[in-house]
């Protein structure tokens, strides 16, 4: 019995002496492999007298269990430590930057673009598109600005050259987004002819305009977006309604007044200027002129073929490079054509 | 237009002031641009009379004076200013005074001698820039009196930012006239009286061209001084309406002008000949205008001429010869009418403008003619002496002012607003529009003066403006609801540019008008699109591509120290092209144009640098177009290197090119590296498919590797069209997953290996079937590419 102790001793202290597993197996051959020690025992007993066999029997059983638990305990406890020790090995500097790819942004003003056409799409607005080399027609002409109009002066046109040289006749490059409201039209009355009553136009018009002007505060290249909403009782009202609403969701603020004034558009009557004014901030106070509007003029909607009887309606024209300006705290117009990435990677 | 706010004051002089007075004027529609004061804040200074001037004892350029500042005040003043002398009159700044700038006068002694008070100069009061000495004043002006109120020193000037229809407002009576509608204080008007004729001397005037001039008036006045000096009051309103004075008959002229609104023009009565004739120019006719601009006139121009040539275009400038001089002793006066779309445009063809044709081809008054030629010959005669003959004036049919319905519900449903007909009367009357009722309506027969009334939209514009935009209430806009379209098989430009940003590519705008040069180089372009009026040679050119731009870009982001530039822009491009829409001749086609250059990934610690190629961007052009699966073959570009450019295309459509920068472009273009980009159509990235689900199938799938060796001029493209096109049914797939030159392969060939993926949708697949297709593979591409199957 003596014996037996000493033997699952002797196994503990040898299992407790490794950690490496492979050297553990080999020491678990030495005690319970097939001639291990404690096998050799249990063959042992057959020499036994049978009385005692039974009693030497289960007391070698018992230390066989003993030094298998405890060999278990050590395995677990070896895994366990190699585990930790690989774990360790294995660390990593975490704050390390992440590998691959970095992103761009969108332009600011293509930003602000996307804003103007989610917060319009929201109260059910479409958003259309035009031809940036424009007839003299639906630049001019169908917005009730005839040749020599004094308005016209108001443009400072960029007109085409023929391939022979000479300045080409009835096209120019779009002095606003307003021909897009002509075309618009015009295809939304031939699309719903059949009907007794118009479905509602309501649309807004996105893009790039051009004038004959280049200053601090001037681009020959700038954007527009029109907006046109025309309905059977589409008044000034709902044309304030809709700029103030607009102004307060873009701006994210109802810290701001706005403000219409009389002016005047060959395309609209009555006519407004919308100025608008921060009432804290960098620009607190001062009046920021924002867009133009007004109430389509019957003339326009008689050329598309609208009875202004039955129909009226409003149109804006903003200028989504100044929206940008304000709301991005930036102070140089020229900065968006200048194509420096350290300016435009601010927008990512 | 520019004026003095007291000359307007002097016709209608309402309470508010200041700020308040322009944001009236703003909120009316009459747009205040500009506000300036005419002199700075100071006080205590007056009228003072130099009696004498005697030399400082103590200082050689000192002088002590002794100036009369009224009520029998006799004061020493030391005085520096080398035009000190006695009997002159000068501002005089008295003890207490404040100067701008907040400079204080105080009774003090200059080297010893008592100085009670300060004479200044223009630029002392901050009046004007003149430091040469002192301001001398008029010899009439009254000793003592207050300077600011002599030179009329509080008033402001105003400059309006006048909208077209507004040519009413284009005079001081105008402007009056409104104030007056705005805050219901009366206006009064200058009283003109017919000057009666004191001599029978006249000139005939014949209308030729009735409807282009519809009314003239003229009169001789003879026995004129021209060199009589313009009185100071005349001249400090011109200066302050930005006009300067020039000679008495000019400057009366102008005057008359800015105060009613009715150009006029004064001929040398000496130098015409017979009758005067309002024609239009005849072909090969030419007038040398008052600017010395000699012009070739077209026949729409209207033309004022004698029996012998053209003395003036009509409305908008004399000629040379016939204007009047300081010479002059006898005038023509003319004062006429001419039609708005006589005058519209022509001044502004010649490349410039005159006061005459702004107002002109706006609209002037025609009620008015006879009163301004009035007013102008009684100031002649006041000024320059002289007598007048007798007015000539000849009339055509003037301008109809039809009348106008105002319908009250009308105005509700146009403004959404409601506004009581007793109201609508009340704001009539107020901007003295003449109406009577004809039932709820309002009939309005607009004023002469008025250009801009023709429909009833324009007055419910009148009607808005006087009730105040600002009273117009913005409720919440109410419409029927109706969904918008939501088009999954369209993705729109929107997410195509920001699929671009989150690879890495920064979004650009650039000019359409380019430099010529990059529509030569980088688009061969032949045909050009050439502004007529462009503002700089290098944006003179609209663009058929955006290489130009994005190049442009990379050379500028280079030179600020950027050496990594990945850039895209979207926009439309421009080309000739007779089957052009909407707009004939040009096709204006949205393109997407994409540019790397530099290292493929930001300079990072875990990834090699290296710099994008070819691939890199062909892969970036892949994943944006996914699931849209392009194909590539080898095509030239006029920008791009031409090993190294492939035509892009989806179903056998060509959309666009990838490649690299040609390197003369990147040696022209002084580039160390080669830029690789994209440039496409943007519509057709716009499609994307309906995902319809397919059955999975069940069968397992079996995997073979196959390396083969193959000319390394065979294009992979070529190669896979053929293999999938001939390929056994159980295959599924065949992917490219090497390409290997070198040791092992010989010289002029390739190694290609590829993934074979098989699977049959019925059953388990057979060692022995995928044998069979592997041998059919090889023997495929054995006896139309002679490839070697590597072992």
């Amino acid at each position: 019995m003596h014996n037996l102790d000493q033997i699952v001793d002797a196994a503990c202290a040898a299992f407790a002496a490794t950690d490496d597993p492979d050297a553990l197996e080999q020491i678990k051959a030495v005690y319970l492999g097939k001639s291990g020690r404690i096998p050799e025992l249990l063959k042992g007993l057959a020499k036994l007298p049978p009385e005692e066999r039974k009693a030497v029997g289960a007391a070698i059983n018992r230390a066989k269990d003993a030094v298998g638990a405890a060999l278990n305990a050590r395995r677990e406890a070896i895994r366990k430590m190699t585990l930790l020790t690989r774990l360790a090995e294995e660390a990593l500097d975490v704050t390390l930057p992440g590998r691959g790819q970095a992103r761009a942004g969108l332009h600011p003003v293509t930003r602000t673009l996307e804003r103007i056409e989610a917060l319009f799409r929201s109260i059910g607005f479409e958003v259309a598109d035009g031809p940036e080399i424009e007839a003299d027609f639906q630049n001019f002409t169908a917005l009730n600005t005839p040749e020599d109009h004094p308005a016209r002066s108001m443009h400072d046109t960029f007109y085409l050259q023929e391939e022979s040289g000479e300045v080409a006749q009835g096209v120019l490059l779009r002095t606003h987004t307003s021909p897009i409201q002509v075309r618009y039209m015009q295809a939304h009355v031939a699309r719903h002819a059949a009907l007794e009553v118009m479905p509602e136009i309501r649309v807004i018009a996105p893009g790039r305009v051009y004038r004959v002007d280049s200053d601090a505060t001037h681009s020959p290249m700038f954007h527009q977006v029109e907006g046109l909403w025309i309905g059977e009782n589409i008044s000034f009202a709902d044309l304030k309604g809709v700029i103030g609403d607009f102004l307060r969701r873009f701006f994210e603020s109802d810290d701001l007044q706005v403000r219409f004034r009389p002016s005047f558009f060959p395309f609209t009557e009555p006519s407004a200027e919308i100025d608008m004014a921060f009432m804290s901030g960098a620009h607190k106070g001062r009046w920021l002129e924002i867009a133009g509007c007004g109430m389509v003029h019957p003339n326009v909607l008689h050329h598309v073929n609208i009875d202004p009887e039955k129909y009226t309606g409003f149109a804006f024209g903003m200028g989504p490079d100044r929206l940008t300006m304000l709301r991005y705290g930036i102070n140089d117009l020229r900065l968006f054509f200048d194509g420096d990435l350290r300016f435009l990677r601010q927008f990512v | 237009m520019k004026f003095s706010e007291s000359w307007l004051r002097s016709f209608v002089d309402p309470a508010c002031v200041g700020e308040e007075f322009s944001h009236l004027l703003t909120m009316a529609g009459l747009e205040v641009e500009e506000e300036e004061i005419v002199a700075p804040g100071f006080s205590r200074v007056v009228v003072g009379h130099v009696l004498s001037v005697d030399r400082h004892p103590g200082a050689d350029r000192l002088n002590v004076c002794r100036v009369d500042v009224g009520a029998g005040e006799v004061l020493q003043i030391v005085c520096g200013a080398p035009n000190a002398a006695a009997g002159i009159k000068v501002p005089c700044a008295l003890v207490g005074a404040e100067l701008p700038g907040g400079f204080r006068i105080r009774l003090s002694k200059v080297r010893g001698v008592e100085s009670f008070g300060m004479l200044c100069s223009a630029k002392e009061l901050g009046i004007a820039d003149d430091a040469a000495g002192l301001l001398v004043l008029a010899d009439a002006a009254p000793v003592g009196e207050d300077l600011r109120r002599h030179l009329d020193l509080d008033d402001r000037l105003l400059t309006l930012k006048l909208t077209p229809n507004r040519a009413d407002c284009l005079s001081l009576e105008g402007v009056a006239r409104e104030v007056a509608a705005l805050t219901g204080v009366p206006v009064r008007f200058t009283e003109v009286e017919a000057v009666e004729a004191s001599i029978a001397t006249a000139r005939t005037i014949v209308l030729d061209a009735p409807d282009a001039c519809p009314r003239y008036c003229g009169r001789v006045i003879a026995g004129v001084d021209a060199k009589a000096p313009t009185p100071e009051w005349m001249r400090r309103r011109l200066e302050r309406s930005g006009i300067r004075p020039i000679s008495a008959l000019v400057d009366i002229t102008n005057y008359v002008m800015l105060e009613l609104g009715q150009p006029l023009h004064a001929f040398d009565n000496r130098q015409l000949n017979g009758m005067i004739h309002a024609r239009m120019a005849r072909p090969g006719e030419r007038i040398t205008l008052l600017n010395e601009q000699t012009l070739d006139l077209q026949g729409d121009v209207l033309l004022i001429a004698d029996d012998e040539r053209p003395v003036a275009m009509a409305g908008i400038m004399g000629d040379e010869y016939s204007g009047i001089t300081l010479a002059t002793t006898e005038l023509f006066l003319e004062a006429a009418f001419f039609a708005p779309r006589a005058i519209a445009g022509r001044a502004r063809r010649y490349n410039f403008v005159s006061d005459a044709s702004h107002r002109f081809e706006r609209g002037v008054d025609f009620g008015g003619t006879r009163r301004a030629l009035e007013r102008a010959t009684r100031l002649v005669i006041d000024i320059c002496g002289g007598q007048a003959g007798p007015v000539s004036e000849v009339q055509a049919s003037l301008p109809e002012r039809r009348p106008v319905h105002l319908r009250p519900d009308r105005v509700t449903k146009v403004l959404g607003l409601n506004i009581a007909p007793e109201r609508i009367g009340e704001l009539f009357a107020r901007l003295g529009l003449p109406f009577v009722r004809d039932g709820a309506d309002f009939v309005v027969i607009p004023p002469s003066y008025r250009f801009d009334l023709e429909i009833e939209e324009d007055l419910i514009e009148e009607i808005a403006r006087l009730h105040g935009y600002e009273n117009v209430p913005s409720p919440a806009p109410r419409a029927a609801l109706a969904m918008l379209p939501q088009t999954e098989q369209r993705r729109p430009p929107a997410r195509i540019r920001q699929m671009l940003a989150d690879c890495g590519y920064q979004e650009v705008i650039n000019f359409a008008f380019v430099e010529e040069a990059w529509e030569t180089d980088f688009a061969a372009n032949e045909r050009l699109i050439r502004l007529a009026n462009p503002i700089a040679s290098q944006l003179s050119v609209m663009r058929s591509s955006l290489i130009g731009g994005l190049v442009a870009n990379v050379t500028t982001n280079l030179k600020r120290r950027q050496s990594r530039v990945r850039i895209f822009e979207t926009g439309r491009c421009f080309r000739r092209d007779p089957c052009g829409e909407p707009v004939p001749g040009f096709d204006q086609p949205w393109k997407l144009t994409a540019l790397a250059y530099g290292t493929v990934l930001p300079e990072q610690w875990g990834s090699p640098v290296r710099n994008a190629d070819f691939f890199d961007v062909k892969g970036d052009l892949e994943l944006l177009l996914a699931p849209l699966i392009a194909s590539f073959e080898k095509a030239a570009h006029p920008a791009l290197h031409p090993g190294r450019s492939a035509r892009v295309l989806i179903d056998g459509k060509a959309i666009g090119f990838v490649g690299e920068l040609h390197p003369r472009w990147q040696q022209k273009y002084d580039l160390p590296l080669a830029p690789v980009l994209f440039e496409l159509d943007l519509e057709p990235l716009g499609v994307a498919s309906l995902p319809q689900y397919v059955e999975v199938s069940r069968q397992p799938v079996v995997i073979r590797d196959m390396a083969i060796v193959v000319d390394h001029a065979l294009q992979l493209q070529q190669l896979l069209d053929a293999l999938r096109a001939n390929c056994p049914a159980i295959i599924r797939d065949i992917q490219l997953f090497d390409v290997y030159v070198g040791r092992g392969v010989e010289v002029g060939k390739k190694s290609l290996a590829f993934r074979i993926v098989m699977q049959d949708t019925q059953k388990t697949l057979l060692e022995a079937e995928v044998d069979a297709a592997m041998q059919q593979l090889v023997e495929y591409l054995q006896s139309v590419f002679a490839a070697q199957l590597r072992v």
